[in-house]
């Protein structure tokens, strides 16, 4: 019984207890979340991840806004009947810019990790105004006020520069230029498109999202966001580089 | 034990457990209702009213109403009932604990209202934004330094287990806030602020956050409520001082560990979620060394459920608490989890826990409280609170056996193939197949809102001091017993 008689000692002393409780609190997330930030052992580089376009972003926030989260996953799995449904299982570099994830925990309606390129804008511009036009059986919320409220664009530019201070690789370019970039990634054929896909280094999806030029609206930022979901690997070229993720695609 | 001295009220610091106690009831019964609310919406979705009566905002309401609002005023309540109690002195520094309440009530109306305006982290159990972040830390060193200061002033030599168990709830919660909490405001004038971690590392640290808000707030703190007050409402005592001790350490150190079962079969590294699912199956044993202890503590006394309901709930949720901690460490294993991850059966295994042991444990304390805190020989009625249990218990019995069938329903019809191996059902298909159980939930969560309803009517009509002229013959057994 001596470990009660030593046991004794914390009972008495508030202090040590204290101490003690976290130092046993402290040992788990240390060894799970440290290693980590050896970001070459975590994150596998692949080609053509980039950060989010100023468009892009805000329809990131609005994603984040709205909760979209708690009922859409952004993460497949490497299972078949998930790769058969969703595409390729997401990679790690895949939202290695998402402050924070979005790989979401519930899939009451279904994943989006590349729902990107797989439905028209117009499609997902009714979807979101009421979703039951579209898919009569769906339960999920209408949105219809965000084809009518603007996209907050005014000082998109304070949001690029925080997640520059974050490590996201935003060129100061990119930030000065962000206003701009945004309200002409959403009107098709606008002069500033080349400049735009320089800074972001490839092509992008530059159009009238909503199918209203005359706002960029919250519905354009969105649908933009929406639109580069999971599209920015081209698996065409893609080879999984470790062993691991070979394995758990067997599964 | 407890000493005689527990029951000389004077020195005590009770308006602030009063507070905590009228807070709790209320925002029980204001998150039990929207809890209803959006169950509603999931069957009938025009009860989604944009932009700001929506499923995405309603729900972090929900969750932070019952978890925050709810149980952490039943754990400020107890916790300062408690800790007064069992070190024999009053709670150290009245005004810096009444600051703790009014401080912990505007944080809860700042991130409410936050949800409603679309202001959030978008991460889980931690959605409020930087400002009302800042401001919790504040509340919570204060909440830390008025429990702590009363331990070092006690006059009993011992540190009862209960407050053992406080004591790490509130520290480790400090320490998972702060770490997940990290964020850069777009500017000092912005609502906006971006998580410092991203991807795969704030993946990994919201569920280690994630899940030690569910080991540490709605674990450890209510487990300190049951080392308290189920002793003292069968009058024995605590079953096993030495399995207290086991579990309690193995229980704080195991859980810390058990985050990434929430992360099975993604970009997480694969050796961080064996080492989650290893650590969660590891975790079944704490879980129920603390269970085993709280129902053994009635060894002598098991008569005393025949005619006592408020120990009824207590034994009730401990029995709840084991079902639900034995059914976790399951639905941690990978290739169970390949089914049960992003069903209904997570939440229905979250309301087995959340409404079955942290909303039992805390009727049975606040049953147990009400009367002692405002002077009233007993209850106004013990059918009330036995209509209450029986209520509430076919409440979450409808809740979860629903969110069972359709939660290995769903993850059984996304994995089916038809013969020739394509998918046999689209994603649509099974959400019409939901609609019953949606149903039935919203069926469950009524009952379990009447129950609370009730609750309150009768701690309304203790605190007014009426005794239910029927029920004579019931309370004078009581008192004998």
């Amino acid at each position: 019984m001596s470990f009660l008689y030593k046991h004794k000692k914390l009972e008495k002393n508030s202090i040590l207890l204290l101490i003690c409780i976290i130092g046993a609190i402290l040992v788990g997330g240390i060894v799970e979340i440290i290693p980590l930030f050896r970001q070459e052992t975590v994150i596998e580089p692949v080609k053509g991840v980039r950060p989010y376009t100023p468009l892009e972003l805000a329809g990131y926030n609005i994603y984040i806004r709205e909760g979209c989260y708690l009922c859409h996953s952004q993460q497949i799995r490497p299972l078949r009947d998930e790769v058969a449904r969703y595409g390729h299982y997401s990679l790690a570099a895949e939202s290695m810019y998402d402050h924070p994830f979005q790989w979401g925990s519930k899939r009451t309606g279904p994943d989006l990790a590349r729902v990107g390129g797989k439905y028209s804008d117009e499609w997902h511009a009714a979807h979101l105004k009421n979703p039951r036009d579209v898919v009569p059986e769906s339960i999920m919320p209408s949105y219809s006020f965000l084809s009518r409220h603007g996209a907050r664009l005014h000082d998109i530019d304070k949001h690029l520069r925080a997640q520059q201070a974050l490590g996201v690789p935003y060129t100061d370019d990119m930030i000065k230029n962000a206003e701009s970039d945004a309200a002409s990634q959403a009107h098709a054929g606008s002069d500033n498109q080349t400049a735009m896909e320089e800074r972001y280094g490839g092509p992008l999806n530059v159009r009238d999202f909503d199918g209203n030029p005359m706002l960029v609206s919250e519905m354009d930022a969105l649908i933009a966001y929406l639109q580069v979901l999971g599209t920015m690997v081209k698996f065409t070229d893609y080879e999984p580089a470790s062993a691991t993720n070979t394995a758990g695609e067997t599964q | 034990m407890i000493t005689d001295t527990a029951t000389s009220k004077p020195v005590y610091n009770d308006t602030i457990v009063k507070l905590f106690t009228i807070a709790c009831v209320f925002w029980g019964i204001a998150g039990f209702t929207v809890g209803v609310l959006i169950a509603a919406q999931m069957a009938f979705p025009q009860l989604n009213f944009e932009p700001f009566l929506t499923f995405g905002r309603l729900r972090p309401l929900h969750t932070s109403a019952v978890i925050f609002a709810f149980g952490g005023s039943a754990l400020f309540a107890t916790s300062y009932y408690v800790v007064q109690r069992t070190c024999g002195v009053r709670l150290w520094n009245d005004k810096l604990a009444l600051f703790t309440f009014w401080g912990y009530q505007a944080f809860i109306v700042m991130a409410g209202l936050g949800y409603l305006a679309g202001v959030t982290q978008g991460k889980e159990y931690a959605e409020p934004e930087w400002y009302a972040d800042l401001w919790l830390t504040v509340v919570w060193v204060a909440y830390l330094l008025v429990f702590l200061m009363t331990i070092i002033k006690r006059k009993e030599p011992h540190i009862y287990v209960a407050n053992w168990f406080y004591l790490a709830f509130i520290i480790t919660v400090a320490v998972l806030h702060l770490g997940n909490g990290l964020a850069l405001p777009v500017s000092m004038l912005d609502v906006k602020s971006y998580s410092a971690f991203s991807g795969v590392q704030s993946a990994m640290i919201q569920w280690w956050y994630g899940h030690n808000a569910v080991g540490f707030f709605l674990t450890a703190g209510f487990l300190g409520m049951m080392y308290y007050f189920v002793p003292k409402r069968a009058e024995r005592p605590v079953y096993s001082y030495r399995l207290s001790i086991l579990h309690f350490w193995s229980l704080i150190f195991i859980y810390i560990w058990a985050g990434p079962h929430h992360l099975h079969y993604t970009s997480l590294p694969d050796w961080a979620q064996t080492l989650g699912m290893t650590f969660s199956i590891m975790l079944w044993m704490p879980s129920w060394g603390g269970m085993i202890n709280g129902m053994m503590t009635l060894s002598g006394a098991w008569h005393k459920l025949r005619q006592d309901p408020v120990l009824r709930f207590m034994i009730i949720s401990l029995a709840f608490y084991g079902m639900s901690t034995f059914e976790g460490p399951l639905m941690s294993i990978k290739a169970v989890n390949s089914l049960s991850h992003y069903t209904d059966w997570t939440i229905g295994h979250v309301h087995s826990g959340a409404l079955g042991w942290v909303g039992f444990i805390t009727f049975g304390a606040l049953y147990y409280m009400v009367p002692k805190l405002w002077g009233r020989k007993e209850l106004y009625s013990m059918k009330l609170v036995d209509l209450h249990l029986w209520i509430a218990t076919l409440g979450i019995v409808l809740y979860i056996a629903a969110m069972w069938v359709s939660g290995i329903m769903q993850g059984l019809m996304w994995r089916s193939y038809d013969d020739m191996g394509f998918l046999q059902y689209s994603f649509v298909e099974s959400v019409m197949a939901m609609h019953p159980f949606y149903l039935i939930r919203v069926l469950g969560g009524l009952l379990y809102l009447s129950g609370a309803l009730i609750m309150a009517y009768n701690f309304w009509r203790t605190i007014r001091g009426d005794i239910a002229i029927k029920e004579q013959p019931l309370t004078a057994q009581g008192a004998v017993a």
